[in-house]
């Protein structure tokens, strides 16, 4: 037993990560994507590698900052941070920094399958209690929800993608074990390539 | 005596001003810091700057993080951090070094010279070690007249490696903190 962690709710949630991913990549437009390392780099990858995704292999808990500082960068640019609930966790103190800057172009989703993925599906802390979105919202983001169904999801779509941030989604998604889709793994390839493509339009 | 000098010696040297000159002079746009009284100076120089960005941080391994969001977008920017955040800094290192981010931090020594808190002293001893293994340059500087000449040079090196680049400004500079013993 690990405290007051459910470990059988997520395995019920309808939503799927993988098309949950693919639904927020497709018609992407000029979205610039940083994607947390574990699953959401594998599902970020699914949905077809992109020159402006920047998938991290490391850098844990690192993602929400990094999309702070590429949106501060690109005003002009919607930014997206796709990142599992293991991976924020580790840097929630980014939600204040962010809060502290409030750009309106990034949001942040989480896919929250409480669960460490990669490392044997352990529970994570908001297979608890704690409330991502609530945190968010204290931290001084623009709007912030949790998502549980498809309907939920099909509304939310157009916020996370164009409405004033920072936005911030908690996504619940089922628990599962799915292949996975890798991106290329040279850091200075990803980022050379990312760069030239933003730069080229 | 020549004139315009006193009996107090010669001119101090304004070196976080010329930290300043160099931050600007590489058109540094995003200032991200967890503050250090010696950086104090310098932070206020960066909020005056009509092109500057202030970004104070929860931890200084956020912006590791941030300032390679910000060189996606085509942005340099600068981390403040005295020599207690280095420790939290190793694991996030790893981005900029994978990655080959250009990355300026200017760390504020403590517990190095004349440390009156011995709960600073480790990981002031600690941090040119642990930068060094993390495949940081090293750049440290405890003379006023060079501090510009050094920050200039490791910006430089930072953003046409690009690679990473830590300035350490000795707490003799500074002055050491005493809480009035």
């Amino acid at each position: 037993m690990t405290g007051n962690l459910d470990a059988a709710r997520a395995e019920g949630y309808p939503l799927r990560r993988r098309e949950v991913v693919a639904a927020l990549l497709a018609e992407r437009g000029d979205l610039l994507v940083v994607a947390g390392l574990g699953a959401p780099v594998w599902d970020t990858t699914a949905a077809g590698d992109h020159p402006l995704n920047f998938p991290l292999w490391g850098a844990m808990g690192g993602a929400a900052a990094m999309g702070l500082g590429l949106a501060m960068a690109r005003p002009d640019r919607r930014v997206l941070v796709i990142t599992g609930d293991g991976e924020m966790l580790m840097g929630l103190g980014a939600l204040s920094t962010i809060g502290a800057q409030r750009p309106e172009n990034l949001s942040i989703v989480v896919c929250d399958n409480e669960r460490y993925g990669e490392t044997g599906m352990q529970l994570t802390h908001t297979a608890g209690t704690i409330d991502l979105p609530t945190i968010a919202v204290a931290a001084g983001f623009a709007g912030a929800d949790t998502i549980r169904s498809d309907n939920e999801f099909k509304a939310a779509l157009p916020i996370i993608r164009e409405a004033p941030g920072p936005l911030f989604h908690s996504i619940k998604v089922r628990a599962e074990d799915l292949p996975f889709a890798m991106p290329p793994k040279d850091g200075v390839t990803l980022k050379d390539r990312f760069r030239d493509a933003l730069q080229q339009r | 005596m020549q004139e315009g000098q006193t009996d107090a010696g010669p001119k101090q040297i304004d070196w976080p001003g010329e930290i300043f000159s160099v931050l600007r002079d590489w058109q540094v746009r995003q200032v991200a810091y967890v503050p250090d009284a010696g950086h104090s100076r310098l932070i206020e120089m960066c909020d005056g700057d009509g092109e500057m960005r202030l970004v104070p941080l929860t931890t200084e391994e956020e912006g590791i993080a941030v300032l390679a969001g910000a060189w996606l977008g085509d942005q340099r920017g600068v981390l403040l951090m005295q020599s207690s955040g280095v420790g939290n800094c190793i694991n996030m290192l790893s981005l900029a070094r994978v990655c080959r981010f250009p990355l300026l931090i200017l760390v504020t020594m403590r517990g190095q010279w004349g440390e009156f808190n011995p709960w600073q002293v480790p990981m002031g001893q600690l941090t040119p070690k642990v930068l060094a293994d993390a495949d940081c340059l090293v750049f440290p500087v405890d003379e006023p007249d060079r501090v510009g000449e050094t920050a200039a040079a490791a910006a430089r090196m930072a953003f046409e490696g690009p690679t990473q680049a830590a300035v350490l400004l000795s707490q003799s500079l500074i002055g050491v903190k005493s809480f009035g013993r």
